[in-house]
């Protein structure tokens, strides 16, 4: 049986990162969009994790760091769901393309 | 003296605007500010003229120095000498009178005066700064509050000549920065670096940075005294801007570059300054003469009077390129008495077109039986622009006339020759503004409903010429007061 | 009294006139209605001192035992001072010439203010007018009292701005308006030649006081005098240059050819002010100029002196021949002035310096002295024929001695005296003038013998057309005015018969010495015959109403038609004014800061916002757009670090 390494970690958080890349340049709803930029996030935590467990198992470092990207992660997605509310609200959609109007 | 007051009082002023109610409360509280300025300065002078022994070897006066941020060698370093006192006293006056011509300003009274008193704060700051770094924070405080009087409370084409003007000045701060980083970096080779003007002054720098550094600076701040060819900003900022703020523009603002070039430009960089003479003094004999000329051709009474600044600022320029005793003497004079009659002159446009609502010469006429106070006062400005015996303008100009002449080379003579022939254009256009607009048969029959100055209007009035008759007839107070700083400046300029 | 309070006095009186008046006229009805006695007394007061001056300088002991007159400096102060022994004093210098002119000024300006009080009663600005006469005396008694050359150009100045406000006292009427630019600017522009001659001049002798200048300058072996007269410009010294330009100032002032174009204009002032400025006093500031630096034109530089001549000469002549033609009374008289001038110019022109050869000199003086008192009485009693016919025209006027005897008898004395009939004043100081000219300058001597014939001429074409001819109009209803306007002609007149009887050149010479009058009466036939000739030519044409004068004039065709347009000089100017300077300066400057300067500010301007619209699309709005550039970017800095760095 095959342990699982340090690779097999890195291999799933890729993935999962690309997924959140690949929902977020095609999508268009914005939670859907909030959704994949989480995935991101979450990706690069497994990352954090997977480095601290396994390069430097005697520091806390990457935990520490797991810890401030949730926090941020709670926080984005409070900020990022009252806008999209309020946008809800003004433009009745959530639709990105309908809020062009920062535009040149 | 505690220098800080002239800072201080400002600031207050501007507080108890901001707390006051009403236009009255608002003009009282920013009128007795103002004066209490005035009184600083006086107090200033005297103060100055008690302790100062002829030949103490003291450069400054009432320093005083605060730690800033240290690691860069800025402090907040300031003192003054009789040419700083020159400036703080023409500003004093200038903002005196203009928050009195300002009365009856309706429109978003608060905010008005407010920026009044912070330009005038931003002068004074320059004024007394001795720390480059100080000095350019204050020029950029005098500069911000001018974009949003035109912008404002501005007439005509307001929005643009605002625009215009703050980029210009902008600028011009930005070739000023320039200068002043390349002198932080080539300051006091070997030892720390500083934004110190005596330190600076003392240590020298090296002669290839004077060389590039020196054109930054001196454009820069001749951006601010209308140089040409960057004087553009002055007729159409003038031309908009609202009354009090023509005069301070003209009366304090200009003044800013001017006390630049000198103190800054001329006084760290000397050799550039030789070096460079000719083509400052090239730049200001076209100034003179083209802005006469252009003159000529102007129908509106402030782009008249802006204009003619430009030729009177280039006697200032002038003066500082011929780089003797005498023709610096002069300029600084000149700057003053520019100053004070700029002032006047706006002043009386100001007063006549808030009666008459036009500033066409074609449009007006007759006026000095109407307002005989206010034409007067328009006639006898004209009279001291013109260079007439009695009032500043004759004693500043001969000042830098007498200079110029000492240097025998042919063009430096040429460049005189030419300055002085503008006296005679200078006495054409002031005689055809003042012949069109106040002699002459009335044009307008509803002119002769209108009524004369108000009491404000009167002291505000008053104070600026009696300044200007006091130099025009007792020049000696000034050259006194301006004589050791300049003898500082000639011992740089001789080493 | 100490002469510092009597010379304060004098100068200051005026000056308090012109402050009180001037500041308070106009609000106070007490001091309004009061200004003319204010003024009036002030004057007196001022010229009493005057006089007192003046006859205690002329009549000091040390003069009679026969030792030279010599300057004296009663105060002196530093004004400005610009290092290195230059500076501009403020002073008062009494010599000679100073002052004879204290005494001319204060007591012609005393005969003006008295006048004025019939003449002005009843203007609207009564009191502003008598607070510039006070400042035109003011100004007048300080130029002549000048030790400092810059002293005499700030006064010069003064008396300028003086005359503009004078000038422009009806300041409704745009002919005066544009009269008071015109006499301003030309003077200005003569100023500018004044200013950098005292530059040149102060530059090379190192001061600007005027005994030191002088006594450098005109000793040829001072080093200041060595530089001066080596440094040299096109061809001409630095003391030529210097000269010529300060004597262009003094041209400009003294209305010489062919800067005379603004006295005529200047005549829409008040008459009584055309008296006291244009004809008497400040217009011989440019004869009293060049007098001041006579030595040094006399001593040093020959060339400057012979202009000096030649510009009197053409202007007297000149001036004389327009105002053969002229129908404006008081154009008649200004061009009288000119020609007068010029025969004042003229005759510095042919003097040389000390003894006898001074005697031009002390002629010239003699005559701006007797000049000033037939002149200032021609311009009163026009005043007072005006005031009574309210009509410059001598078309309107004929036939008047009956109406004002007393203003007919002063004319006519002021024409004999202006004509150089003995014995009254003109006469001694013409004769003097040319017999100077007679021995240096032969050519100068036969025009100047021209102009008096024409000189007597026209002020009796003048005298005959307003008092006898034929009357125009019914005048029976008018009164010849008020006692206050009677008596200055009275004076006047009295004065114009007794100066010439002066010893004037044993007290004003060239170098202060005593110079024996003498009148030689052989010389004198020729001059007096000429003026006979002329009287009696005028009296023939003039005396009644008749066509003669049209037949000539007609026979003469364009000349007299050039003549009388003034040779249409004033049309030059205009054009040179109007269509040079103003299209080939004005508006070019004009066109190229709007369009050129300030265009390329606007251009940078536009430039900025052009690039800015071309690349503005890269803001597209589009959120996954920007993730796109800044995923890109992240890529682009991942190669940059691993692959091109390493």
């Amino acid at each position: 049986m095959i342990s699982v390494g340090l690779t097999h970690i890195l291999i799933l958080s890729t993935c999962l990162f690309f997924i959140g890349m690949y929902g977020f340049f095609t999508r268009r709803n914005l939670i859907t969009l909030l959704m994949s930029v989480e995935l991101m996030l979450n990706s690069v935590n497994i990352n954090f994790a997977a480095f601290n467990k396994y390069l430097f198992p005697e520091k806390l470092d990457g935990i520490f760091f797991n810890v401030f990207i949730i926090t941020i992660a709670a926080a984005e997605a409070a900020v990022a769901i009252a806008i999209i509310i309020n946008l809800y609200r003004s433009h009745n959609s959530i639709d990105v393309e309908d809020a062009g109007e920062m535009k040149y | 003296m505690n220098l800080l007051f002239l800072l201080i009082v400002p600031f207050l002023t501007a507080l108890g605007v901001l707390a006051a109610k009403g236009l009255k409360q608002v003009r009282t509280v920013s009128f007795i500010g103002a004066a209490l300025q005035l009184l600083l300065a006086f107090y200033l002078l005297v103060q100055y003229q008690q302790i100062h022994v002829e030949g103490d070897g003291m450069l400054m006066y009432f320093e005083q120095s605060f730690a800033w941020f240290p690691s860069l060698g800025i402090s907040f370093h300031i003192g003054v000498d009789g040419i700083s006192i020159a400036m703080i006293l023409l500003t004093s006056l200038v903002v005196v009178a203009g928050i009195l011509v300002s009365y009856g300003m309706e429109h978003l009274h608060k905010e008005f005066f407010f920026l009044l008193i912070l330009l005038s704060l931003g002068a004074y700051g320059f004024f007394i700064a001795l720390d480059i770094f100080t000095l350019f924070f204050f020029l950029e405080v005098a500069v911000i509050p001018k974009f949003l009087l035109i912008g404002i409370w501005g007439s005509g084409n307001k929005e643009k000549s605002a625009m215009k003007l703050a980029l210009m000045l902008m600028g011009g701060s930005a070739l000023i920065f320039v200068g002043l980083i390349g002198t932080y970096y080539y300051s006091n080779p070997g030892g720390a670096r500083t934004f110190s003007l005596m330190e600076l002054a003392n240590g020298g720098i090296p002669l290839q940075a004077q060389l590039i550094f020196f054109p930054f600076l001196f454009a820069g701040f001749g951006v601010f005294t209308a140089l040409f060819p960057f004087h553009t900003w002055v007729p159409d900022g003038h031309s908009s801007a609202p009354t009090a703020a023509s005069m301070f523009l003209a009366g304090i603002s200009m003044k800013l570059g001017g006390y630049g070039c000198l103190r800054v430009a001329t006084f760290l960089m000397p050799v550039a300054a030789e070096q460079y003479a000719w083509i400052i003094i090239l730049l200001a004999t076209i100034a003179i003469i083209y802005g006469a000329f252009a003159t000529l051709m102007q129908t509106d009474l402030k782009y008249i009077n802006a204009y003619s600044s430009i030729s009177h600022c280039g006697f200032v320029l002038l003066g500082i390129g011929m780089l003797n005793k005498v023709a610096i003497t002069g300029a600084v004079m000149q700057m003053v008495s520019h100053g004070l009659m700029t002032a006047l002159f706006f002043a009386a446009i100001g007063m006549m077109y808030s009666r008459t609502h036009t500033r066409l010469l074609a449009q007006l006429g007759g006026l000095l039986k109407v307002m005989p106070f206010i034409s007067s006062i328009f006639i006898i400005a004209g009279l001291c622009s013109l260079g007439l015996p009695g009032f500043s303008g004759f004693v500043s100009e001969m000042t830098v006339f007498v200079g110029a002449w000492q240097n025998p080379d042919f063009w430096y003579r040429l460049a005189t020759i030419l300055s002085c022939a503008s006296i005679v254009v200078t006495a054409v256009y002031i005689l055809r503004a003042a012949g069109k607009s106040v002699m002459g048969p009335i044009v307008n029959q509803d002119h002769l409903k209108l009524s004369d100055a108000l009491w404000n209007e009167k002291v505000a009035a008053v104070v600026l010429l009696s300044a200007i008759v006091i130099i025009g007839v007792a020049p000696f107070v000034l050259t006194d007061l301006l004589s050791p700083g300049t003898d500082v400046l000639m011992a740089k300029l001789l080493k | 009294m100490s002469d510092i309070t009597q010379i304060l006095l004098i100068i200051g009186l005026p000056f308090i006139a012109f402050l009180l008046l001037g500041i308070f006229g106009n609000s106070s009805t007490l001091l309004k209605n009061s200004a003319g006695i204010i003024g009036t007394s002030l004057m007196a007061i001022s010229c009493f001192f005057a006089i007192q001056i003046a006859s205690g300088y002329f009549l000091s002991p040390s003069h009679a035992s026969g030792e030279a007159f010599s300057p004296s400096i009663v105060f002196k102060y530093v004004w400005l001072n610009f290092g290195s022994g230059k500076s501009i004093d403020i002073g008062a210098f009494v010599d000679p010439i100073s002052a004879m002119m204290l005494v001319v000024v204060t007591f012609i300006s005393l005969m003006v203010h008295i006048f004025s009080l019939g003449y002005m009663k009843g203007e609207e600005r009564f009191a502003t007018y008598y607070a510039f006469l006070g400042l035109f005396t003011f100004s007048m008694l300080g130029l002549v009292i000048s030790a400092n050359i810059f002293q005499i150009y700030i006064f010069w100045e003064l008396v300028g701005v003086s005359s503009f406000l004078l000038i422009g006292y009806y300041f409704q009427k745009p002919s005066a308006v544009a009269a008071s630019k015109k006499a301003f600017i030309v003077t200005r522009f003569a100023d500018l030649g004044f200013l950098i001659g005292i530059l040149t001049l102060g530059f090379y002798s190192e001061t600007f006081d005027f005994q030191e200048l002088i006594a450098r300058l005109s000793n040829h072996q001072t080093p200041q005098f060595l530089a001066i007269a080596s440094a040299s410009f096109l061809g001409l010294s630095a003391l030529t240059w210097g000269l010529v330009l300060v004597f262009i100032g003094g041209a400009g002032k003294s209305a010489m050819f062919p800067l005379h174009i603004w006295l005529p204009d200047a005549m829409e002032g008040p008459t009584p002010v055309s008296a006291l400025i244009h004809a008497a006093t400040m217009v011989v500031a440019g004869v009293f100029l060049v007098a001041r630096l006579f030595p040094i034109f006399a001593l040093s530089d020959q060339a400057a002196l012979n202009i000096v001549a030649y510009i009197g000469i053409i202007s007297a002549l000149f001036a004389a021949i327009i105002a053969c033609t002229q129908t404006d009374i008081k154009r008649v008289l200004a061009f009288s002035t000119m020609s007068q001038i010029g025969y004042m110019m003229f005759a510095l022109g042919v003097s040389g310096y000390g003894g006898e050869e001074g005697a031009g000199f002390s002629a010239s003086m003699f005559h701006l002295f007797t000049h000033a008192f037939f002149k200032s009485l021609l311009f009163l009693g026009a005043g007072s024929i005006i005031h009574m016919v309210h009509s410059n025209e001598m078309g309107d006027m004929g036939g008047l001695r009956k109406y004002m005897p007393i203003t007919h008898i002063a004319f006519l004395i002021a024409c004999l005296a202006i004509s150089g009939i003995p014995p009254f004043a003109g006469f001694f100081s013409k004769e003097a003038i040319l017999h100077a000219a007679h021995q240096s300058h032969p050519g100068i001597y036969y025009l100047g013998l021209f102009t008096s014939m024409l000189t007597a001429f026209y002020m009796f074409r003048l005298y005959f057309s307003i008092f006898w001819s034929k009357e125009s109009k019914d005048h029976s209803h008018h009164s010849e005015g008020t006692w206050s306007m009677k008596i200055p002609l009275i004076i006047l007149s009295i004065a114009s018969i007794l100066v010439g009887f002066v010893p004037f050149s044993s007290y004003v010479s060239s170098d202060g010495l005593g110079l024996e009058s003498h009148l030689d009466w052989m010389f004198s036939i020729a001059p007096v015959s000429l003026a006979f000739l002329g009287i009696g030519f005028a009296a023939y044409l003039y005396l009644k109403e008749n066509d003669k004068p049209e037949s000539i004039a007609n026979s003469l065709g364009s000349i007299f038609t050039w003549v009388k347009h003034k040779f249409y000089i004033d049309e030059l100017y205009l054009f040179i004014t109007k269509k040079v300077i103003f299209n080939l300066f004005g508006k070019p400057a004009a066109w190229i800061d709007k369009n050129i300067i300030d265009g390329f500010y606007a251009l940078s301007a536009d430039i900025t916002t052009a690039v800015s619209f071309s690349i503005r699309g890269i803001q597209s709005g589009k959120v996954q757009g920007y993730a796109l550039y800044f995923f890109g970017g992240i890529l682009g800095l991942a190669i940059l670090f691993i692959y091109i760095m390493n």
